[in-house]
Parts: C-alpha cells; sequence; structure tokens
C-alpha cells in the first residue's frame, strides 16, 4: 500500500499541488501558512485530525509528539488505518501526511511530555496544539507551555465525549495566550466514550484556531 | 475578597491548594493563573492568595 502511494507521489509535482490550494485565498495567506510552525502534543484523536487538516491547508512546518504505538482501539475515531496497527504513532501518522503533501516539513518526537522536557521540545514552535486525553495530562502541559515558553500560544481541547449537540463545542480565549476548544465539561467516564464526529468536530475547533492565528484573523467574538 | 473566575470569593489567606480542595477542583487536572502569571502544580500549596487577587481556574476533562 505505502510503496504504491510512494511510485505515485511522482505523478503529481509541487507545483500541481500548489496550484491545487484554493486560489480564491490571496497569495499573502497561502506564504503565511507555507511559513506556519505549528506543533502537536498528542497524536490521538485531536491531534491526528488536527494534523491532516493543517497539512490539508499548507501549514508548511509540524511537529508531531506522541510516545505511543497505535492500537485497534484507535480505529474509531483516530486518521490511523489497519495497516498502521503497531507502528509507532509519529510513523503512522507522517505516512499519512506524506501522502496528502509530500513537500511539508514534518518533524517527529517519539517521547512523553514532561514538564522536564517542555521547554526543550516546544521552544521556537509559535502554535501548539494540546491533543492529550487525559485531564491530568492536559493541565500539565497546558499549564508548562503557557510557564516555560513565552513566545507560545496554545490550542488546547477540553470536553469532546459523549453523543452531545456538536453546537456545544465552542472556541473560546480563556488567559492571553490559550484558546480552548470544546464543550468544558463532557468526559470519558463509565459509559461515556469518544465518538469520530465530536472528536473531529473539537479538532476542526482547534486546527481553525490555529489557521486563523497563522494567517493574523481575529474574528471570534469570545477572544479576550 | 479574591476575584476567582469573576466572582468575588472570601480566598484571601488560603493558599491556592486549600482553595481548589475547598471548592471541589481536583489540583491535578486545573490550570490556574493569578494576576496573569501560571503557577505550576507543584507551587499551588505555597502561593498564598492575597485580597484583590485575580484568578483564573481551568478545569480540564479528559477526552481526546
Amino acid at each position: 500500500m505505502w510503496e504504491e502511494a510512494e511510485e505515485r507521489k511522482m505523478d503529481i509535482t509541487r507545483e500541481e499541488l500548489d496550484r491545487a490550494f484554493d486560489e480564491r485565498f490571496p497569495a499573502e495567506i497561502r506564504e503565511k501558512l507555507r511559513n506556519g510552525r505549528v506543533a502537536i502534543a498528542g497524536l490521538g484523536g485531536l491531534g491526528s485530525n488536527i494534523a491532516v487538516s493543517l497539512a490539508r491547508s499548507g501549514v508548511g512546518h509540524l511537529l508531531l509528539v506522541d510516545f505511543d504505538v497505535v492500537d485497534v482501539t484507535n480505529l474509531n475515531r483516530q486518521m490511523y488505518m489497519i495497516p498502521h496497527l503497531g507502528m509507532p504513532k509519529t510513523e503512522a501518522l507522517r505516512e499519512i501526511l506524506a501522502q496528502i503533501n509530500p513537500w511539508l516539513d514534518v518533524r517527529t518526537e517519539q517521547v512523553r511530555v514532561t514538564p522536564e522536557n517542555v521547554r526543550e521540545l516546544f521552544s521556537g514552535w509559535t502554535v501548539v496544539c494540546e491533543a492529550f486525553d487525559r485531564a491530568d495530562q492536559k493541565a500539565m502541559l497546558v499549564s508548562s507551555l503557557l510557564a516555560q515558553c513565552p513566545d507560545t500560544i496554545v490550542v488546547s481541547g477540553n470536553g469532546m465525549a459523549g453523543l452531545g449537540d456538536a453546537n456545544l463545542i465552542q472556541t473560546r480565549q480563556q488567559m492571553r495566550r490559550l484558546y480552548v476548544c470544546g464543550d468544558g465539561m463532557t468526559e470519558i467516564s463509565p459509559g461515556v466514550g469518544l465518538m469520530a464526529p465530536r472528536v473531529a468536530i473539537c479538532a476542526g475547533h482547534q486546527a481553525n484556531k490555529v489557521l486563523q492565528l497563522i494567517t493574523g484573523q481575529r474574528t471570534n467574538s469570545r477572544d479576550l | 475578597m479574591v476575584t476567582i473566575n469573576g466572582k468575588q470569593e472570601q480566598a484571601a489567606g488560603m493558599s491556592i491548594l486549600a482553595y481548589l480542595q475547598s471548592a471541589g477542583y481536583s489540583p491535578d487536572k486545573v490550570v490556574v493563573e493569578r494576576n496573569l502569571e501560571i503557577i505550576p502544580r507543584d507551587r499551588l500549596g505555597a502561593v498564598v492568595l492575597e485580597d484583590g487577587d485575580s484568578v483564573e481556574v481551568l478545569r480540564f476533562v479528559g477526552g481526546g
């Protein structure tokens, strides 16, 4: 499967792919996206969807961070497919992104994020997407990023479990350098799991906020 | 009085950790900003709230 994709990659040129970008947007926007630098911490339902959206949007530089490998329980909501089972998520997602746009600068770090390595991993990345699944890990990452990386803006996902209304998922600026997407309350618990649509909607909110930040749009009435 | 998430609270003199526990928050699952400064998890017990402080507590839930 991958070998075939690798061969077919050469059937399309970088210029053709560039031209395929929606040209109704001005060239200036495309340039800002091409120069965008976005890190994604956690490559599960949120992170894998965010990465695919940003790759399709032409965001030029991506850092993918996750310690885990693809498991069968990921297939219900994450971008991975059966041939990826057992692969590190960093590598599986790199392959998926390469099939969307092989000319993106995609870097990977297969590590567990801790308060001790946050600065080293994420300094220099303009925007970091928090896309972990455990609440304590989300809090640890957001707190560490805001405290240790003074030039970084954080876009976090919070509350997308269950089968509640899609419209409850929103984007809010919660602190000067922190945007939070989600319904803010629905968590995984016995009897309440994660479904592809709400997870993808939340990831879409995060990716959209990233695009707004990179291109300099400020359109959210909930911004501070 | 301390302003916490926009509401006036009688929390002056308490550590942030003590306030969080009294208000039912799980200290491992929140991000706390006091007067626009992030207070790391390991300092929540050491930082004492003062009259006029403005605090934001953001509670995280699991799922991703």
